[in-house]
């Protein structure tokens, strides 16, 4: 700011320490992100191409100038038609999907009215909530699914409650289910719908509300006209920080769901660990990229009009 | 309005219900004396016992604790430098694209930033022979990757909405660029920065995805031991385990908020 301005009344040149600087700060980190980051997805793509072989590194070069070599491009499109063509890619993608909405939704549902009365709470009172909803955030991820395979299992905890009342004669089937699944993300990952619900609710102006109830609108008519569309920054915000992330979900479906929770980042993880297709695992995690890739923009683009 | 206070005190109370009761049944049956999960033998400390005499799991964890340590302090200062990148330098060429990668590891399936980093550190490796192999350093550098995202992050929104003056006051009175961010600048976003190493920290020793996919023969990490246990049901032994790690986190986490707390209150008084 202070240069632009120098500039307007002599010509400035930046001393050379200056300049050296702000590369540096500038330099550093983005460089460390280009190649940490963006190029690697690059090379995703690259290998994506390549054809698996029993090998260290398991999968063809791409380029191939020997003088033995048939042509020099050896890539091949068998990864994506293997994927187009076997079931099992298409279930686990719809699925993630449809898993990952649905629990985006039920945290909409059940953060929606916490982020709210965390909101309109007495200034005290706020920070411990908001501390409550936090502290979870900070502990171990891996460690709160596994809680709940304490709670879900054939001799868990809920089992043997509901055994004891009485409401059920034999353990249900609870754990190694979709509808585990569901429950592990919806409760891994609430804080983040309740975050970002919370921060645009509380810097809501009530007297908008007050407004609405003087010309004589009922609560949920005020909630419906004046609340809701005003909090729609932070149910985008909430909603894809819950989204994205859940879509390529693996811990939770290992943990809690069945062998049949076909989720995509399970279906990866496998490709890569147990078959050893390095190049399939490719193929699988640029379609993957791709899905994500408009959620992720619209993400950002949240976050900047919020600045 | 009385009717819909009542509905947010219950989903308040529903809410919270849902968050802590299975981390408070955790705790409660680490200190069961029964192997078997949902029957209660009496108090005991026999399955902190059994960790303490884990060698496995002591050799996980120091290497989780020296790779969160390294991470994050080099995630730190990576992160402090994107945020002052994004926020105090103006205009430069491919602020765009910096902008647009600084906060994607934030959203990004963990199952993708591993499988990206880990060939990529094959392809460098056929390219210049580094890394020689992989270990704790391969999964130390991945760590740094997504968590400066979270820093940069912390740092930026702290930057953005700080009062300038001092900065601009220090500019006017001859200072330059690089001495006003030490300073000034810095000492202003300390908090951040702490809260930033804490959360990227955390994140590090937290991480199983990313660890697996960028670790290699040798190195275990806690998380990678836990996983390879839990996948075959509830031992109690990492239930005295979680009940140590989530006793420490929320404790430390307790005491760092008072402090922030007191430290707000006297600045309002002051």
């Amino acid at each position: 700011m202070s240069d632009s301005k120098r500039s307007v009344i002599k010509p400035y040149r930046q001393p050379l320490g200056d300049k050296l600087w702000r590369n540096f700060v500038i330099g550093v980190p983005y460089f460390w992100l280009l190649l940490f980051f963006l190029a690697p997805f690059a090379i995703v793509l690259k290998i994506s191409f390549a054809t698996p072989i029993v090998a260290l590194p398991p999968f063809t070069p791409l380029l191939d100038f020997s003088a033995n070599a048939s042509h020099w491009l050896l890539a091949t499109w068998d990864n994506y038609r293997f994927l187009t063509e076997d079931n099992l890619y298409w279930v686990s993608y719809f699925k993630s999907i449809k898993i990952a909405a649905i629990s985006t939704f039920i945290c909409l549902l059940i953060g929606y009215p916490m982020a709210y009365g965390i909101a309109r709470a007495t200034p005290t009172t706020r920070n411990i909530l908001l501390m409550l909803v936090i502290l979870p955030f900070w502990t171990s991820f891996l460690l709160r699914v596994y809680a709940w395979m304490g709670l879900l299992g054939k001799n868990g905890i809920v089992n043997s409650l509901l055994m004891n009342i009485g409401l059920i004669d034999t353990p249900l089937k609870m754990l190694y289910t979709d509808m585990a699944v569901y429950v592990g993300i919806v409760y891994t990952y609430i804080p983040f719908m309740i975050l970002p619900l919370y921060a645009t609710l509380e810097k809501m102006d009530t007297s908008l509300h007050d407004a609405a109830a003087d010309l004589g609108a009922k609560p949920w008519q005020t909630f419906i006209d004046v609340t809701l569309p005003l909090s729609m920054p932070g149910i985008i915000a909430g909603s894809l920080l819950v989204f994205i992330p859940a879509i390529g979900e693996y811990v939770i479906p290992a943990l809690l769901g069945g062998i049949d929770s076909l989720m995509i980042g399970r279906t990866l993880y496998d490709e890569f660990f147990v078959n050893r297709d390095w190049p399939l695992a490719s193929a699988v995690a640029t379609l993957l990229l791709i899905i994500v890739v408009i959620p992720i923009m619209l993400f950002q683009r949240s976050q900047q009009e919020q600045e | 309005m009385q009717k819909s206070s009542r509905f947010v005190f219950s989903a308040l109370c529903f809410g919270f219900a849902f968050l802590y009761i299975p981390i408070l049944v955790l705790i409660a049956f680490s200190f069961n004396q029964s192997a078997i999960a949902s029957v209660w033998g009496g108090f005991s400390l026999r399955w902190y016992a059994a960790l303490f005499n884990n060698e496995q799991i002591i050799d996980a964890a120091l290497l989780s604790l020296k790779i969160a340590a390294t991470s994050a302090t080099f995630a730190t200062i990576l992160g402090t430098m994107a945020g002052l990148a994004l926020t105090q330098m103006g205009r430069y060429r491919g602020r765009l694209i910096f902008t647009g990668i600084i906060a994607a590891p934030l959203v990004m399936p963990e199952v993708i930033t591993g499988l990206s980093l880990l060939l990529m550190f094959v392809s460098l490796q056929e390219l210049i022979g580094w890394p020689v192999s992989r270990g704790a350093s391969t999964i130390t550098i991945a760590h740094i990757t997504f968590s400066m995202a979270y820093v940069a992050v912390i740092v930026q929104s702290r930057l953005s909405s700080m009062d300038q003056s001092l900065q601009e006051a220090a500019m006017d009175l001859g200072g330059r660029p690089a001495q006003v961010a030490f300073d000034i600048t810095l000492p202003l976003i300390a908090p951040s920065m702490l809260s930033g190493w804490l959360l990227a920290f955390t994140l590090s020793l937290d991480d199983l995805v990313i660890a697996s996919f960028t670790s290699g023969a040798g190195a275990s990490t806690l998380p990678m031991v836990i996983f390879s246990k839990i996948k075959l049901g509830v031992t109690p032994d990492i239930n005295a385990l979680a009940t140590l790690i989530i006793g420490t986190v929320s404790i430390g986490i307790i005491i760092a908020s008072w402090i922030m707390f007191r430290q707000n209150k006297r600045n309002e008084a002051g």
